[in-house]
């Protein structure tokens, strides 16, 4: 044993390798030998939190053994502004444009999942009309984010700029609808209690049946540039693997569960808003690697555009907000509620506590990003570091949701 | 999708010396949950997670809420020297910690079901043992909670904080927890 | 295209980045960013960056009356109001506050637009200018009262739809209040004149019908 290695494992950040940690029995992950005739010195390398590959400001506490990895850390916090904290002083209302700022990319589905949990305290019921926005409006994010996704994770196995951009490109469009409905691009503070905050502007429709139209020619244009790709092949088949028992163990939810094969949308399960009319599948993986989880995401666009096709096209006249519910001032009855949407990410949850006062006693965000990160190191063990950039990039995190 | 009834009924014949609660939701229309007794905790988890009837294999959330002793003021009658009188009683609620877990099942797609631990008090008795090898999910968000909160998760394998640096002393979720101020609001708003 | 050999998946993706690339030279459709100083795209009506004080007229008219409820909605509490002693008339003729001092940090301002949609007063609305840099970080993104005042004319030209209902709004209450303040005079007269003895009932009556319509008519006129 080389004296590196055992400075290593005294001093450093985590406190050196756990081989015999508990948590490494789930997976049955224990660290492969290197039998390549070096020494087994081993190496720390902290990536992040200036990363590129970390999707902003994260950072993996990596110790290598040649290319090996034996042991990756994350560690989180970089972006840790406590929103719960903020929640529990500012209105029902005002805590709307905060969940826009959580997942900074899907800020319709955290609108969402905030309201519907608001709703369900103060026994509100968006009306027609608004049911049918909010499903447009969702299925449009989870195209773009799932879009953006497979671009940047492309990005990280080194096919630079090109499907990234092709992929903007199309976000680009859908962004602008939202900026011609609500005003902002990304920070849509949209929906209210009840309801959405203003009604479609004249041809909106016609315009979102034209992006939703040609989005098809889109994938179609994505497929033939990069699936069949024998690069991204090599690089994604069989890395990164989640078997379906230790997926649903670690509260892994989303994409990256269904990629492992469990059959489990939220859409589909909880029915929540008027999922349960439209007629989609859900796409599973049986692989449960990195090449699954880039899969599952393009079937799961062409899912979502199935669903929007349908929402369009039935989408009723009506009011847009129920005048009963109040968004100003509102103080729903003392009680405890926990609610979770099919955010593009995964389970995106609120747990509300109201004393019956005009703000929050106690508001908790599940953030599927954060928790699909739980068996991040047991997905990566004994793969190389340029797998482990891939691998976290399949995961699709944000984070301003991992970190709050 | 059984009752609080029916599932705190199992339990306790399945599970020996398991001790549950069941907590009404304010909000009658709103669910219930399970409190759970800290011995016993762990065991009732796993029979949750196995029993067939039952199989809450996801554990999809975890929350820790602070709840600091409030003084509530009650009107009773009293006899004060001989007449009855109505004084006004100040009575103190405990203060505890408290951990909530929201549980779903992916096999038989039921849920939630919330259960819940509650420390002994908010300063030393500050333990409520950890669910994480019953459920793998609980890892980083028992850290979180241990981080904001402060509850020490007996038996978690790597109880760290997950958001503040290690060097901070506090848990800032906690209701009596006070923020530096920034040097930012010093400058005043009107020139 | 089919290709069937090892290799052929990035043959075909090159394919598809070719044909994209040349497509650019011909179909404008293509080509789907803008050279950004020069050329600036226009912008949807809804969109919102920081919020504004509408006045009518000159900024004597700002209809601003200094309730805070921005102040207390704004969820990131970047809105700064101290009413002012003196009271100024409204343009329904009530007398109401006025602001002394009304900032916006506009560094801290997160352009949500709930104050816009909180005021009952129409004041505030929200602005469509998006070139904020400045130099120094502190005073100069604190915008006062008379940064933020602009007129309704321009109220209308970045938001029309939502100037012409507001518009109608308060064009409508100022009708009401001013049929209400012609009747109510109309009453008084009334008042005044129902203590002679000598005039009838009906007379009576009568003549505080017509000059009551009188003065509506004369109302609407002005």
């Amino acid at each position: 044993m080389s004296t590196l290695r055992k400075e290593i494992s005294n001093g450093s950040f985590c406190g050196g390798i756990d081989v015999d940690s508990p948590l490494r029995h789930f997976s049955g992950a224990t660290r492969t030998t290197n039998t390549n005739g070096f020494a087994h010195d081993l190496l720390e390398i902290s990536m992040g939190p200036h990363h590129p590959s970390t999707h902003g400001v994260f950072r993996m506490d990596v110790i290598v053994d040649g290319e090996e990895i034996v042991q990756l850390k994350p560690v989180f916090g970089y972006l840790h502004r406590n929103h719960e904290k903020l929640a529990e002083k500012n209105s029902y209302l005002g805590i709307i444009p905060y969940t826009d700022r959580l997942d900074y990319i899907c800020s319709m589905t955290n609108n969402w999942a905030y309201v519907l949990a608001v709703e369900k305290l103060s026994g509100f019921q968006a009306t027609e009309r608004a049911e049918y926005i909010r499903v447009i409006v969702s299925e449009l994010t989870r195209l773009f984010n799932h879009a953006c996704l497979v671009g940047f994770l492309l990005q990280d196995m080194g096919a630079l700029g090109t499907p990234l951009m092709y992929a903007f490109r199309e976000r680009e469009k859908i962004l602008d609808l939202f900026e011609s409905l609500t005003g902002s691009r990304m920070m849509c503070n949209y929906m209210r209690f009840g309801g959405v905050r203003c009604d479609l502007p004249e041809g909106w429709l016609d315009e979102a049946k034209k992006v939703v139209s040609d989005y098809p020619g889109f994938i179609d244009q994505f497929e033939a540039l990069i699936t069949g790709n024998e690069i991204l092949l090599a690089r994604s088949q069989g890395v990164g693997v989640l078997s379906r028992e230790l997926a649903i163990s670690a509260g892994v939810t989303g994409p990256m569960l269904r990629a492992s094969g469990v059959n489990y949308d939220i859409r589909k399960t909880d029915k929540y808003g008027i999922y349960s009319r439209f007629n989609f599948r859900v796409p599973l993986g049986d692989h449960g690697d990195v090449f699954d989880r880039y899969m599952i995401r393009v079937l799961e666009m062409r899912e979502s555009l199935k669903i929007l096709e349908q929402a369009l096209n039935q989408i009723p006249a009506g009011p847009i907000i129920d005048p009963k519910a109040k968004n100003r001032g509102l103080r729903p009855k003392a009680g405890e509620v926990y609610s979770r949407i099919e955010s593009p990410k995964g389970e995106l949850g609120f747990h509300i506590i109201s004393d019956g006062s005009a703000s929050p006693y106690r508001l908790h965000i599940r953030p599927p990003s954060l928790i699909n990160l739980t068996i991040l190191e047991d997905m990566c063990l004994g793969q190389t570091i340029a797998d482990a950039v891939i691998i976290l990039g399949s995961v699709d995190i944000v984070l301003g949701e991992v970190d709050r | 999708m059984h009752t609080l009834e029916e599932i705190k009924n199992l339990v306790e014949q399945n599970v020996p010396g398991a001790v549950v609660q069941i907590v009404p939701n304010a909000n009658p229309a709103l669910a219930g949950s399970l409190l759970l007794d800290s011995k016993s905790a762990t065991d009732v988890a796993e029979y949750l997670r196995d029993v067939a009837e039952l199989k809450f294999d996801l554990c999809s959330n975890v929350t820790g809420i602070d709840w600091p002793s409030k003084e509530v003021k009650t009107k009773i009658k009293k006899l004060v020297d001989g007449v009855e009188k109505e004084v006004e009683e100040i009575t103190k609620t405990p203060a505890f910690l408290e951990v909530v877990y929201h549980l779903y099942s992916t096999v038989l797609v039921h849920g939630p079901l919330a259960l819940r631990m509650r420390t002994i008090d908010r300063a030393e008795n500050n333990r409520v043992p950890s669910l994480t090898l019953v459920w793998r999910s609980c890892e980083l968000q028992e850290r979180e909670v241990y981080d904001l909160f402060g509850v020490v998760f007996e038996g978690h394998p790597d109880l760290r904080r997950l958001l503040m640096w290690d060097e901070f002393k506090h848990h800032p979720m906690r209701k009596d927890y006070v923020p530096p101020v920034d040097e930012g609001d010093a400058v005043e708003v009107s020139a | 295209m089919k290709f069937n050999f090892q290799g052929a998946g990035i043959v075909r993706g090159f394919v598809e980045t070719a044909r994209n690339f040349l497509g650019s030279y011909y179909d404008p459709e293509r080509l789907t960013t803008v050279e950004y100083p020069e050329r600036k795209l226009a912008l949807p009506e809804n969109v919102r960056t920081v919020p504004f004080l509408v006045y009518d007229h000159d900024m004597s008219g700002l209809r601003c009356t200094a309730c805070k409820i921005c102040e207390q909605e704004c969820p990131a509490a970047c809105i700064k109001i101290i009413k002012d002693t003196v009271k100024k008339s409204d343009y329904l003729g009530k007398s109401q506050f006025q602001p002394q001092v009304f900032d916006i940090d506009i560094a801290v301002c997160m352009s949500c637009g709930i104050c816009a949609e909180v005021c009952p007063f129409d004041s505030i609305k929200m602005d469509q200018v998006y070139e904020l840099a400045t130099q120094d970080r502190f005073a100069p993104l604190i915008l006062h009262k008379e940064q933020l005042g602009k007129s309704n004319a321009y109220f209308h030209a970045i938001h029309p739809t939502d100037a012409v209902e507001t518009d109608s709004l308060r064009d409508e209450a100022k009708r009401k209040a001013e049929t209400k303040a012609a009747a109510d005079a109309a009453a008084k007269a009334a008042a005044a004149v129902k203590p002679k003895p000598e005039i009838s009932t009906t007379a009576n009556s009568q003549s505080v019908g017509t000059s009551a319509t009188a003065n509506v008519e004369k109302a609407v006129a002005t």
